[in-house]
């Protein structure tokens, strides 16, 4: 797609480069050039970056403007984050434009650092103590979406701790938590429309419980009853709900990185005012599908979010086994992505860069990368115990002191908006809740056998119609060898 | 003149021949089906009948056409007008020579007409635009249909093979081009645990209607890692449909049948084949056309020993066949067309019918295609068999690239001939090999 684009333009830059227009505004030359069927394109380069969606119309318009993805400074990004390197001293200002745009020479043999000196900063409203620092760029949170974040946060706690000792009761079979994630959880869906896709890894349920799945829609999956939506085919907490927008969980890992994208390719042909998010841990950062994933999204230019928990840990492999460069947020600048990095414990920033991040999405057609900073409190899943690989003290130390659940709730008490009683009330009411679905769901009877032979295909090929009759046929004629609660 | 009419549950056909020129159709839907979501694909036309004049060839295709766009898939009007097909026998209409078509131009006629009746079909892949495909099978699209709908990727298999499988749940309906199949084993994990199993895995909620096609097995002198056949790889999923065309028509009907269909699948092509002409018919020339997945094709009848095979090596078949006819041995040659369901029906129905069976395929021999078909016959037909099955496949070693070692690691059609033969006259078991 991009490779026509250059094409094009290359030759209307070559036609400039010989008019002599080298030291102008390249910008503003080429526009004059091309007939531009949407408004004029103002030379400013902020504006620049926000031009119009794209509509097949202004396809030309569009594809032209990519080659100068170089250039590209997003509405939200800063100009110093660009500082030039490389100082042009005047005698030596030669610049030559390869494929791919133009490029300043420098006597000075230098390398770039490889090492994080310098790393780039987080952003964070909430202090410690839940008092919002004084800041124009967030945007105001009303009353009521506070308290249903912060009461969504809560139940997305208890959940955890009630389910996970389910499973060391051996009532379901695996589990895993989010604690210490509330905040990435809730925030974010708080931010995104309920038409936005999510392409989850594992660790997202908040998502799927801000978006109204039930507790009992959650337990029956966990238990893999006859009214899980899965049809009892998959391990517990592979949640996925088409009503919702969350595509269902799959265990392999940064998988549906690249699916978001090609989601994203397929929302922007169809030009909807909504966009892709998907979520990854620092581990999956590491995988083939994330860069394939990043480096299409950008010169594809799709709407889609990339949703980084940087939870410090990968099963066992802490975060400087993994890599070695600034975080995750600095690959994003390598592909040509705007990105931040946030405060993933903190509520309120979360929401606001997730907020910020659709509109961009949406409205510039371009991927985003938000890198949340957290801490993965529990285990990776019941098959874990990270205290053989980890401190208790550092596990407390973020569990007690960087808690963002306890964060928020400060926030929002601090607003008069919540109190002591309104918690525990919650907290028992919840409790009950949690405890009495898991109760019905363990007593619910398992998918039936049909459910095993259908969609495999579209429509049931006829050995899969013949290997149903004939365990039918077994089953009724040794019923004894079966468990009788596996209904037909 | 004469009137000829013939009556369906759909459809009332009458056909008033008047000498040998000039035939009228007269075409009388009785019930109208519900267009499903599926056949979204049909070609628009939904005038009223009127009376026809059209000459012979054109006019199954034109038939096809209108009971297609009353709602009927393309399946089921094929099936209908293929019943139909004696009455061409009995009339003598304008027949101009058959038209012969590369398979080149097959798949790139099928790729272009499945775009044009569906905006959601896209195609994806290396060099597959501007380049105008690696092999020039997306050649022109680019032009017609624009950068979008034809992307250039990056080197990343794995990476835009994920991202097609994304936009084919959110309903696009991509065709994922691998420069050849030994590339797609950097993006098999997509292939199978993001496609094939996703229907499964959602419990129905997410379908992927993705075509993975490009050249499979070996060509002419590429080397060990170019000349790898998936047919047993992609074979053994569940969730997954594979395809092995193997004449132009084959590769129109197949490719337009994998594009409409709802699952995903490997469509296995064949690069020296990419140039080939084969005769095609004015009905496997219509934009409507498309062949059922799963069924295979007897391309040459026989009685006395039955001859599998797929993709290139239906043509050796035949060729031995013709071989053997001359010292006796009348052989039925099948065209598996289809890996994945497996036509097992027609495959022991062959076998009840000879006695005797030899499977050929170009890939390794141990877990091969030729393995499924053997056990298949012996749980169905194991009584009819007068000989143990034979298995013709590659040698067990990567292929070599020298051209007479390469010639050695391929089933040639003197392999295929003295297979026949033996599987005739042999009352002793080979010597194990290895």
């Amino acid at each position: 797609m991009a490779s026509s684009c250059l094409t094009k333009s290359k030759t209307l830059i070559i036609n400039n480069l010989k008019s002599n227009k080298l030291l102008t505004n390249h910008t503003s030359s080429i526009a004059h050039n091309v007939p531009l069927t949407s408004s004029s394109l103002p030379s400013s380069v902020r504006k620049f970056a926000s031009s119009s969606r794209i509509t097949p119309s202004v396809f030309f318009n569009r594809c032209f403007n990519s080659v100068y993805v170089g250039r590209r400074l997003h509405s939200a990004t800063s100009v110093s984050n660009d500082a030039v390197q490389f100082p042009a001293e005047a005698s030596f200002s030669q610049v030559l434009d390869y494929p791919g745009g133009k490029v300043t020479f420098t006597p000075k043999l230098t390398f770039t650092s490889g090492s994080t000196d310098e790393r780039i900063p987080c952003y964070r409203l909430l202090n410690d103590n839940g008092q919002q620092v004084i800041d124009s760029d967030s945007i105001k949170i009303r009353k009521e979406l506070a308290v249903k974040m912060y009461s969504d946060m809560v139940t997305l706690q208890v959940m955890d701790t009630i389910f996970y000792e389910a499973q060391r009761q051996g009532r379901i079979s695996f589990y895993a938590t989010t604690t210490g994630e509330e905040a990435i959880n809730i925030a974010s869906a708080a931010a995104l429309n309920n038409n936005d896709f999510v392409f989850p890894q594992y660790r997202e349920p908040g998502v799927l419980l801000w978006r109204g799945f039930t507790l009992q829609d959650f337990a029956n999956q966990c238990f893999g009853n006859k009214y899980d939506n899965g049809k009892g085919r998959q391990m517990p907490i592979h949640y996925g709900s088409k009503k919702h927008n969350y595509f269902t969980i799959a265990s392999t890992v940064a998988t549906q990185i690249p699916h978001a994208v090609g989601a994203a390719y397929s929302l922007k042909m169809e030009n909807q005012d909504s966009c892709v998010i998907t979520y990854f841990g620092d581990g999956g950062s590491s995988t083939g599908d994330f860069h394939a994933a990043l480096n299409f999204a950008a010169v594809m230019e799709v709407p889609v979010i990339f949703f980084c928990r940087n939870n410090g840990w990968a099963i066992s492999t802490p975060i400087n086994d993994q890599f070695r460069s600034d975080g995750i947020v600095v690959k994003g600048k390598a592909y040509g992505v705007p990105s931040i990095r946030v405060d993933g414990n903190d509520a309120l920033a979360v929401y606001s860069a997730v907020h910020q991040a659709r509109k961009m999405a949406i409205q510039e057609q371009t991927p985003v990368l938000i890198e949340a900073m957290t801490y993965r409190t529990g285990h990776h899943s019941t098959s874990d115990d990270s205290t053989k690989y980890r401190s208790i003290d550092e596990i407390e130390w973020w569990r007690d002191d960087q808690n963002p659940v306890k964060r928020f709730r400060k926030f929002i008490e601090n607003k008069g908006w919540w109190s002591d009683e309104t918690e525990s009330e919650h907290r028992s009411n919840i409790r009950k809740q949690v405890s009495q679905a898991i109760q019905v769901a363990e007593r619910i009877e398992k998918p039936p056998i049909a459910d095993m032979f259908s969609d495999v295909y579209d429509v049931p090929p006829k050995n899969l119609v013949e290997q149903e009759a004939f365990v039918r046929k077994i089953i009724k004629k040794h019923a004894n060898d079966y468990p009788s609660d596996v209904p037909m | 003149m004469s009137k000829q009419t013939y009556e369906e549950p759909y459809l009332n056909f009458s056909i008033f021949i008047k000498g040998d020129r000039h035939q009228v159709v007269v075409l009388t839907i009785r019930r109208l089906w519900s267009t499903s979501a599926s056949s979204s694909h049909l070609a628009a036309d939904r005038k009223v009948l009127k009376p026809l004049r059209v000459k012979g060839e054109k006019m199954w295709g034109f038939i096809r056409q209108e009971v297609g766009a009353r709602g009927l898939s393309a399946l089921v009007s094929g099936k209908y007008v293929q019943s139909l097909r004696p009455v061409a026998a009995t009339m003598r209409h304008y027949s101009s020579a058959t038209k012969e078509m590369t398979v080149r131009d097959a798949l790139n006629s099928a790729l272009d007409e499945e775009m044009a009746a569906d905006p959601n079909v896209f195609i994806m892949g290396e060099e597959v635009g501007e380049y105008q495909g690696a092999y020039k099978i997306s050649k022109g699209l680019l032009d017609k249909y624009g950068p979008e709908r034809v992307v250039d990727t990056p080197i990343t298999e794995a990476g835009f093979a994920g991202i097609g499988v994304g936009s084919a749940y959110h309903g696009l309906r991509p065709v994922i081009e691998f420069m050849t199949f030994n590339f797609s084993m950097q993006a098999i994990d997509h292939i199978i645990n993001s496609a094939a199993k996703s229907n499964y895995m959602s419990a129905g909620q997410i379908n992927v209607p993705i075509v993975f096609r490009g050249p499979n097995g070996p060509a002419a002198g590429v080397g060990a890692q170019h000349s790898q056949c998936y047919g047993a790889w992609y074979g053994a999923i569940p969730g997954l449909k594979v395809l092995v065309p193997y004449s132009s028509e084959d590769a129109r009907g197949l490719l337009k049948a994998a594009i409409r269909d709802p699952d995903p699948v490997v469509f296995l092509e064949n690069e020296l084949l990419y140039g080939e002409s084969f005769p095609v018919s004015a009905e496997a020339l219509d934009s409507s056309f498309c062949l059922p997945i799963g069924k295979a094709k007897i391309e040459r009848e026989g009685k006395d020993i039955t001859i599998t095979a797929f993709s290139k090596m239906v043509g050796y078949a035949l060729k031995a066949a013709e071989i053997l006819e001359k010292e006796g041995i009348s052989a039925e040659v099948i065209n598996l067309r289809s890996i994945r369901p497996l036509d097992r029906d027609t495959i022991n129905a062959s076998v009840r019918k000879t006695n005797r069976l030899v499977t050929v395929e170009e890939g390794f021999p141990q877990h091969g295609i030729g393995a499924e078909i053997c056990a298949s016959v012996v749980e169905d037909s194991f009584g009819y068999l007068d000989a143990p099955v034979e298995r013709i496949a590659g040698a067990d070693v990567p292929t070599p690239y020298a051209a007479n070692l390469e010639r050695s690691a391929f089933p040639q059609i003197e392999d295929i001939v003295r297979a026949a033969k033996r599987v005739c006259y042999r009352s002793v078991p080979m010597a194990a090999t290895a």
